[in-house]
């Protein structure tokens, strides 16, 4: 039997096993096949839906994922893909293709008012700006549901016509309308009866907002409602002339130009609030450093970056080696029961730390005023120094069992005649110390301290989590702070959270991360391999 | 670190005298060498442990504020426990293991797979593969979250299942760090597993599938569990990705859900915070502390290898 893996890996020849009992295609062909049925059908429909929705990106990623799916596991000669090929699709989608799509939106105006692409600004330009055309025709109107959805039906010549916002206007054959001209019933919705109307204004705040197409096409108008009886055809009062990419606005006569930032601007410089993303090139980096409001402020969040970095890495690495050179000491009893009370904050959740020290840190009721400065009131996160001091020390909490742990592993490691040798040689102790134990220490962890700098260096949880990047700065609009770290500048710039967003800037300033944080793994990598070279 | 206290205990009785003035300086020695270091421990315990046993104390105070938490252990109740379940944590712990199973799950079968692929078989663009991927994993997703923000709006658009506010879509994020982050540590696993234990599985019949799940894997399932347990830890601690695209609160994760209630009013809500504290923590503390052999053994293993 081979179904114990132990037997084959003691055993140099395991004739024990006998051939026939792989019996090649059986249980596992069938599960393949069902995956395989599986992924497919949910391929197609991504693929129909994307279709439905217009979202050609996506539906040739799918299509493509999809045919890649089927080559691979239908071959025969596709073994190392049959494995790789799961990982694969979601390194492509989830993390390659989001770092290409981040350098592109670094180059475009992408945010609040440029969020769309521009024939989706054209259609709500227009969809804004209309009005009820002037002595226009009226149509006897009732409101459907059909559950939360609302619609209308209209009786326009005789004919009922109904429609969604989502579904212009179209012919229902089957409708009953009776003797005085009232729709009484429709094919597929439920016609709102009028009491009910006039008694909830919640619903009738709905129908009054409600905007049905009049066509596919957005210059056609709408019908809309002022009191749920009849309807009118809106129209823009802006005309989109496509072939001069113009907006013009028919009562004034003012023309509204296309430009190349994304914006319809008249000649007095006013701009329709909607715009489209366009390509911006590198104006976004050019901001980060030439913009008043923003290039002093981020010069700080830089600097703040590399020193919180920096400091939180050497403290607690020299906080950790300090302590493991202490209690490597045979005479101090009780050294277990020592260490496993030094290395609890590591074992504690980070973000919880974060949290609790948020809570103690509290000028008013927090323990830290309380318990060590006789219930003064020192608003540790509200000044700017206090503030940076009592992140390095949380950080320095939450961080040095951590270089404690692996100092004592490198310290243990140390070869005992390197050791001796020194000894007899009569080296005192701090000599040892500088040329035995710091050097092998060091090159053990110096892979480690560089990775832990690039890992504080975007430490998102510790920053946004105990002061929210807090206190603001006084002088920029933009919403960062004195501790605010690069990547919870990006997260703030964003908006992703709420507030004006502007994702161009925020992805550049993430590309600027990338490009440091790359730097410094790539210089690691190499060191690490000519350290290798010397361990070997 | 120098002396050997053993050495002198056996001295000639004719030499008393000296043997008790050794003995003398050896204790001057102690004092001045050794005492200070239990000094020291104290003071750095002090300073590692007062938070917590601060939290305990706050979670089992009956005021339920922080306002009332300064003193240790006034009131002992189990009120804030209680509370929980007037709250959605339960719900926010369930997201928290639903999301942490599925992401280690599919990170351990996707990175073994990989890692399996490249230890066993050779192929073109097989170096080419390993070296992209040790460049992919210097770029963490985290920082690109807003392409992942405006990724998932688009692809909501069409398939709602993993649009914004979508478990299922933060578990695929995830997913798509996995292959980088940790095919490499399982690489060099795969690689300690002889090749001669597949090559005489392949001359008695069977495929590369059967090799692999009933061969190689129970033989790297340590190696799995680690990366199962890191990939847990990830999820559990991970902040902005789930922030941003978990929207509603009864799909929060924990460190989502509890960041709010502190946040938000964080006077009223601290006995809550407190209590999910421990319960969040307790877990991890208890195996970390029991395990605290093997992670102290990881982590300079780690370091020597980098």
């Amino acid at each position: 039997m081979l179904t114990s893996p132990k037997d084959t890996a003691t055993r140099p020849t395991p004739r024990a096993v006998p051939a026939r009992e792989w019996n090649g295609r059986g249980g596992g062909f069938l599960v393949k096949l069902a995956l395989l049925a599986i992924v497919n059908a949910f391929g197609v429909a991504v693929v129909l839906a994307a279709w439905r929705v217009e979202s050609y990106g996506i539906l040739a990623a799918s299509v493509a994922i999809l045919v890649a799916v089927d080559w691979v596991y239908l071959s025969r000669r596709t073994v190392p893909l049959k494995y790789l090929l799961p990982g694969l699709i979601f390194l492509a989608v989830f993390q390659l293709f989001v770092l290409g799509y981040t350098g592109y939106v670094a180059l475009t105006n992408y945010g609040t008012g440029h969020a769309v692409t521009k024939a989706q600004a054209v259609d709500a330009v227009l969809i804004q700006n209309e009005r009820r055309v002037e002595d226009s025709a009226s149509y006897p109107l009732v409101v459907l549901r059909d559950g939360a959805e609302l619609g209308f039906a209209i009786l326009d010549t005789g004919t009922v016509r109904i429609g969604t916002p989502d579904q212009p206007l179209y012919d229902d054959p089957g409708a009953v309308v009776d003797g005085e001209g009232r729709i009484t019933s429709v094919t597929g919705w439920e016609v709102v009866p009028r009491a009910e109307l006039l008694t909830d204004s919640a619903l009738q705040q709905r129908v009054f907002d409600l905007r049905v197409p009049a066509s596919a096409n957005a210059e056609d108008g709408s019908i809309r409602t002022r009191e749920g009886s009849t309807g009118a055809v809106y129209r823009s009062v802006l005309e989109w002339d496509p072939a001069s990419d113009t907006m013009t606005d028919v009562d004034t006569g003012v023309v509204y130009t296309a430009t190349d930032r994304g914006n319809f601007v008249a000649q007095d410089g006013s701009a329709l609030a909607v715009g489209w993303r366009v390509n911006v090139g590198l104006e976004n980096f050019v901001r980060a450093v030439t913009d008043t409001d923003l290039a002093k402020p981020l010069l700080r969040v830089t600097g703040w970056t590399f020193a919180f970095a920096i400091i939180s890495v050497v403290s607690a690495f020299l906080v950790g080696l300090g302590l493991a050179l202490v209690y490597n000491d045979e005479r101090v009893r009780g050294r277990k029961i020592i260490r496993t009370l030094f290395i609890l904050p590591y074992a504690f959740p980070a973000f919880l730390s974060a949290l609790l020290w948020r809570g103690m840190l509290n000028p008013e009721y927090g323990i830290i005023n309380d318990w060590f400065f006789g219930n003064a009131y020192i608003s540790w996160l509200g000044d700017p120094f206090l503030a940076k001091l009592s992140i390095l020390w949380v950080n320095l909490w939450l961080s040095y069992p951590y270089w404690m742990l692996v100092c004592i592993g490198a310290l243990q490691s140390m070869p005992a005649e390197r050791i001796e040798a020194a000894k007899i040689d009569g080296a005192g102790r701090w000599r040892m110390f500088r040329s035995i134990t710091m050097p092998q220490v060091l090159v053990s962890t110096a892979p480690l301290l560089i990775a832990s700098f690039a890992f504080n260096f975007n430490n998102f949880v510790i920053i946004y989590v105990l002061n929210n990047g807090g206190p603001r700065f006084a002088d920029t609009s933009f919403p960062l702070g004195h501790t605010d770290i690069l990547i919870s500048a990006v997260y703030n710039i964003s908006g992703v959270a709420g507030g004006v967003a502007d994702y161009g800037l925020a992805s550049a300033l993430a590309v600027i991360i990338f490009i440091v944080v790359g730097g410094i793994s790539a210089f690691a990598f190499r060191q690490t391999r000519k350290l290798e070279e010397i361990g070997s | 670190m120098s002396t050997q206290p053993q050495t002198v205990t056996e001295t000639p009785t004719t030499r008393r005298a000296y043997s008790a003035e050794r003995a003398a300086g050896l204790r001057r020695r102690w004092w001045r060498e050794v005492s200070w270091k239990y000094l020291l421990a104290v003071v750095v315990i002090f300073y590692a442990a007062f938070p917590l046993v601060y939290v305990l104390s706050a979670a089992l105070s009956s005021s339920g504020g922080l306002s009332g938490s300064s003193s240790l252990f006034r009131s002992v109740s189990l009120d804030n426990f209680a509370r929980l379940n007037g709250t959605s944590f339960w719900t926010w712990v369930g997201n928290t293991l639903v999301i942490g199973a599925a992401t280690s799950l599919g990170t351990v079968l996707m990175g073994a797979a990989a890692a399996y692929a490249f230890s066993r078989f050779r192929f073109a663009g097989r170096r080419g593969g390993l070296t992209t991927l040790l460049i992919i994993q210097m770029f963490p997703q985290t920082v690109a979250f807003v392409a992942v923000f405006l990724m998932l709006l688009a692809l909501g658009n069409v398939v709602p299942a993993l649009g914004v506010n979508s478990k299922l879509a933060l578990i695929c994020v995830y997913l798509g760090g996995a292959l980088g982050a940790n095919a490499f540590l399982m690489f060099g696993f795969f690689n300690t597993v002889p090749r001669e234990i597949d090559e005489s599985a392949r001359v008695d019949g069977a495929s590369h599938g059967q090799i692999f799940w009933r061969i190689i894997m129970p033989l790297v399932t340590p190696a799995l569990a680690v990366v199962g347990l890191l990939a847990f830890i990830g999820v559990f601690g991970d902040f902005i990705l789930a922030r941003i695209i978990l929207t509603s609160q009864h799909n929060w994760t924990l460190v989502v859900g509890m960041y709010q209630w502190v946040s938000e009013e964080q006077n009223a809500n601290w006995g809550l915070f407190t209590a999910g504290a421990v319960i969040a923590a307790l877990p991890i503390l208890v195996a970390f502390l029991a395990f605290q052999r093997y992670i102290v053994g990881g982590l300079t293993a780690g370091s020597v290898k980098g």
